[in-house]
C-alpha cells in the first residue's frame, strides 16, 4: 500500500462541482507510490508557496535525443519516490481520436512503469505521461513502439505537429488539416526525435481562420486552411435564421468586418470581392453559408509565448499554396524556411525573433516567396528605405520608373 | 522478463485507424453543424448522416482509472471510440440519436460535467504548476479548480454574448500560451533572482547566462568567476534561472498572479488580439485564491452584462474604449499598466479623444 499523506489544502480541492486534479491523484495514488509521494509533495508545495522540483535533466531513450523531460524532486529524502519523476511525450495522433482498445494498451503500460498520471493532452499536443524512472524509459519506449507509439518531440526539435479536428467533424476545413499534421510528422521524424536546430520549432495545423488549434499564437509554423472562392448562400436557410429570432442585419451585417453583405427582403447578399473571409457570418449561420472554390492554405511565421523579447502572433508569409497530397509544394517550403533559420539563427532564437533580426526580406527572398500585399496590415511608414543594386537592375530600371 | 521489439521513428499511429465509421464514410463531406445543447451538438453530412458530440469537462491531468472509466462509457455507447479537444475537454461521440440520452444518463451518474459548447466557457488552458515544473510561481491546477468551480453555470448551462476562453500560465514561459485568452491567470516573479555563485560557476555557462537575459542587466563577475545582475534592469523574467538552477527566481512572499484580458485567436469580425494587462498584482493565496477569482468574476460579469450578442471580450473592450473597461469594471490603474518594456510607442494613445 502507498503511504497516505495528510493534504488538508489539496483536499480543499476535491470540493466543488469542477472535476479536480486532486482526485486524479488520489486515484493513481491508491496504486502508486509514486503518485502518493507527488501528492505528499504539491501539498508541501501549497502550504509554502513554491515548487519542489529540479530543472529538468538530460534523460532519454537510445537513438533519441528527446522525448522525455528529466523531473527530480529536490526534496528526494522526503518523498523518495519521487526522486526521478521524468515526463515522456507520447506523440498523439492526429485530431485526438482513440479507441478504447487503444487507450486501455498505452494505461496498461503506464501503470505498469510509470505514476499512473498523465495528461491528456500537453500544450503541444503530445500525450503526456507525468512520472517514471530513469531505470524504466528504455522498458517504456519498446513497449510503446512495439506497439506502434513514438516519442515526440523536446528541446531544440521539430515539436510534435497538432490540428484542430478538420475535415473529420468539421464542414469548415479548407484543408485536410489531420494529414497534412501527419504527413508533416512522418516527413520532419529525425528532426523531430535529434534535436539539432537552435531552438523548438513547433507547427500546427488550422483548417480554417477560427483556428481552434491556436496555430495563429502558439506556432513557429502556423497553417491555416483558405479559400479563395464566393460564400455560397441558401436563401431559404437564411429565411429559417430569420424566422428563429436572429436578427440578421445586427448579428451578421453590421459585424462583418468589410461591410461586404447586405440584408434586403429577406434575402442576404455577400459583395464576394469585398470579404476578407474572417469565418464570422459562416460560423454564425452554419446551416445557410459555405465558403466555395479553390482551397488551399496560408503559411504564417513567428508565433510564440512572451520568453524572451515579448510575444508574438505568427506573421503571413505564403497567403496562399495548394495544399493536397503530397504536399510536396509545402513540404518544400517548410523545409525551406527551417533551413534558412537553422543557418542564420542564434542559439534559443526562435524563427519569429530572428525575422525580426535578419528581416523578412531575407526570408521571403531565401524561400522564393514574392512581396504581397496580403503579408502586411500596411506598408512602412518611415523612408528609411533598404536598396540593392540589384533592385535598380531589376526593379527601378529607368524605363519602368 | 524479455521486452517487446522496439522501433524507431515511425511517428504517431495513423490517424485513420481511430476515426468511428460515420466519420470515415463522410470524412471532409461535412454540411453544417447545430448546437443542440450547452454540451452536445450534431454534425449533418451531405450524406445525411449525423454524429453527435457531448463535450465533458476534465481536469487535463487524468488518472489512468479515468482513463479505463471513460472508456467503459465509450463502450457501452460510442463503439469504442473516443475523442479529447486541443481544450482538453473529452468528446463522446454517437451516430445514433437514440444512445445520445442513455450516454448522457451514464455521464452524469458517474459525475462527469457534460458542457463547454457555444457562447460559454470551455475547458480552461493551463501549465503544469506546482504538480510537475521547477519554475511555476503558482500552481495551475489549482487555479483553474477554484476558478471553474465559481464559473460553473458558464460551462453547464448559462450563456455569455461569445465564447470566453480562459487560460492559467503558471510563469511567464506560457507552456500553455495564454497570450491570447479572453481572460487569462499569468503568474509573475517580482524579485530580482538570488545567485548562488558557488554553485554557479560548477553548473552553468556564463555566455548562455548573459545571452538569456532580453534587457541585457546581466555581465560578468570574473572575481567571482560568476554573473552580476542590474537590479534597475531586470523585469524578473526568469530566463536566466531557466538556462541556471544557481539563480533562484522564487520567492514564496513575492510571486504572484496578473489577470490579461481581451485576446482571441480566431479571425471572427475582427483580427487575433494579445491579451492584455487587466488586474497587476495578487499574492498567491492557495488552495483557492478567492481574491483572483473574484477577480476574474468581475471581468466576467461585467462583459456579460454589457457586451453586445457575438463580442469577444477584447471586441468589447475596443468597442468601449480601455478607459471605459478600467471605470466599468472598477480596476485600478497602475504605471504597470503603461509598457515600459518593448511597446509604449505603439500602445500610447495618440488623440486627445476619451471617455470619461
Amino acid at each position: 500500500m502507498p503511504k497516505k499523506y495528510d493534504t488538508p489544502l489539496l483536499d480543499e480541492l476535491e470540493k466543488g462541482p469542477y472535476p479536480s486534479f486532486v482526485t486524479e491523484i488520489k486515484k493513481a495514488a491508491e496504486t502508486s507510490d509514486m503518485s502518493a509521494d507527488a501528492l505528499g509533495q504539491i501539498e508541501k508545495s501549497y502550504r509554502d508557496k513554491i515548487p519542489y522540483w529540479k530543472h529538468g535533466g538530460i534523460v532519454g531513450v537510445l537513438g533519441y535525443g528527446g522525448g522525455v523531460i528529466g523531473r527530480y524532486s529536490s526534496l528526494p529524502e522526503e518523498f523518495p519516490n519521487i526522486a526521478h519523476f521524468h515526463t515522456v511525450r507520447i506523440n498523439q495522433p492526429s485530431g485526438f481520436f482513440y479507441t478504447t482498445k487503444a487507450l486501455r494498451e498505452i494505461c496498461d503500460i503506464w501503470d505498469k512503469y510509470g505514476s499512473g498520471l498523465t495528461n491528456m493532452h500537453g500544450s503541444t499536443g503530445d500525450i503526456i505521461f507525468l512520472g517514471t524512472d530513469t531505470a524504466n524509459l528504455e522498458a517504456i519506449f519498446a513497449e510503446f513502439s512495439s506497439r506502434g507509439w513514438d516519442l515526440g518531440g523536446s528541446g531544440s526539435a521539430m515539436r510534435t505537429p497538432s490540428c484542430c479536428i478538420g475535415p473529420a467533424r468539421c464542414e469548415w476545413a479548407n484543408i485536410d488539416t489531420l494529414d497534412i499534421c501527419y504527413q508533416l510528422t512522418q516527413e520532419f521524424q529525425d528532426e523531430l526525435h535529434r534535436p539539432a536546430w537552435p531552438y523548438k520549432f513547433k507547427v500546427k495545423v488550422a483548417g480554417c481562420a477560427t483556428d481552434c488549434v491556436a496555430a495563429i499564437a502558439r506556432a513557429d509554423c502556423s497553417i491555416i486552411g483558405t479559400w479563395k472562392g464566393p460564400i455560397l448562400v441558401d436563401q431559404d436557410e437564411v429565411k429559417n435564421y430569420a424566422k428563429g429570432g436572429m436578427n440578421i442585419a445586427a448579428e451578421i451585417v453590421r459585424m462583418c468586418p468589410t461591410g461586404c453583405m447586405s440584408y434586403k427582403n429577406g434575402e442576404l447578399k455577400v459583395a464576394d470581392e469585398d470579404c476578407n473571409r474572417c469565418m464570422h457570418c459562416i460560423a454564425k449561420m452554419t446551416k445557410a453559408l459555405r465558403p466555395s472554390g479553390e482551397r488551399g492554405a496560408a503559411i504564417l511565421l513567428g508565433s510564440k509565448a512572451p520568453i524572451v523579447v515579448g510575444s508574438l502572433l505568427s506573421w503571413v508569409v505564403v497567403p496562399f499554396i495548394k495544399a493536397e497530397p503530397p504536399y510536396d509544394e509545402l513540404k518544400e517550403m517548410i523545409r525551406n524556411i527551417i533551413e534558412w533559420w537553422d543557418e542564420h539563427a542564434k542559439p534559443r532564437e526562435r524563427i519569429g525573433e530572428l525575422i525580426e533580426v535578419k528581416g523578412m526580406r531575407s526570408l521571403l527572398e531565401y524561400i522564393g516567396v514574392d512581396p504581397q500585399p496580403q503579408q502586411i496590415k500596411h506598408p512602412r511608414k518611415d523612408p528609411f528605405i533598404f536598396f540593392t543594386d540589384e533592385d535598380f537592375e531589376k526593379v527601378y530600371t529607368k524605363d519602368k520608373v | 522478463m524479455s521486452l517487446p521489439q522496439r522501433q524507431t521513428d515511425i511517428g504517431p499511429p495513423h490517424y485513420e485507424h481511430f476515426l468511428p465509421p460515420v466519420i470515415k464514410k463522410n470524412y471532409g463531406k461535412w454540411k453544417y453543424h447545430e448546437v443542440l445543447t450547452p454540451g452536445t451538438m450534431v454534425h449533418v453530412a451531405e450524406s445525411g448522416d449525423k454524429i453527435w458530440t457531448v463535450r465533458v469537462a476534465s481536469p487535463r491531468i487524468l488518472s489512468t482509472v479515468t482513463i479505463r472509466e471513460i472508456s467503459d462509457i465509450a463502450d457501452n455507447h460510442c463503439g469504442g471510440h473516443i475523442r479529447f479537444t486541443t481544450r482538453n475537454n473529452i468528446e463522446f461521440l454517437v451516430s445514433d440519436e437514440e444512445k445520445l440520452a442513455p450516454l448522457i444518463e451514464e455521464l452524469k451518474e458517474k459525475g462527469y460535467v457534460v458542457g463547454g459548447i457555444g457562447p460559454r466557457i470551455s475547458n480552461v488552458i493551463h501549465t503544469q504548476g506546482w504538480i510537475h515544473c521547477h519554475g511555476a510561481a503558482t500552481d495551475a491546477s489549482g487555479l483553474v479548480k477554484a476558478m471553474m468551480d465559481e464559473m460553473f453555470e458558464y460551462f453547464t448551462t448559462k450563456e455569455l454574448p461569445n465564447k470566453v476562453r480562459l487560460a492559467v500560465a503558471c510563469c511567464v514561459n506560457m507552456c500553455g500560451a495564454v497570450h491570447c485568452s479572453d481572460i487569462a491567470l499569468v503568474a509573475l516573479h517580482t524579485k530580482v533572482p538570488v545567485i548562488d555563485h558557488e554553485k554557479l560557476k560548477n553548473t552553468c555557462e556564463i555566455p548562455t547566462i548573459i545571452a538569456s537575459c532580453p534587457t541585457a542587466a546581466i555581465s560578468p563577475d570574473p572575481a567571482k568567476k560568476s554573473v552580476k545582475i542590474k537590479e534597475s534592469k531586470c523585469m524578473y523574467c526568469g530566463n536566466c534561472f531557466t538556462v541556471c538552477p544557481a539563480i533562484n527566481i522564487h520567492d514564496a512572499e513575492r510571486d504572484g498572479i496578473a489577470i490579461v484580458v481581451g485576446g482571441k485567436i480566431g479571425s471572427l469580425r475582427s483580427d487575433p488580439k494579445f491579451s492584455k494587462l487587466a488586474y497587476t498584482f495578487f499574492y498567491n493565496d492557495p488552495p483557492r485564491w478567492p481574491k483572483v477569482i473574484a477577480a476574474v468574476k468581475n471581468i466576467l460579469n461585467t462583459y456579460a452584462a454589457n457586451a453586445r450578442k457575438h463580442e469577444r471580450v477584447g471586441e468589447w473592450i475596443e468597442r468601449i474604449g480601455w478607459e471605459k473597461f478600467f471605470k466599468m469594471t472598477n480596476i485600478p490603474f497602475t504605471f504597470q499598466h503603461i509598457d515600459d518594456f518593448t511597446f509604449m510607442r505603439e500602445t500610447m494613445r495618440t488623440a486627445a479623444t476619451f471617455k470619461w
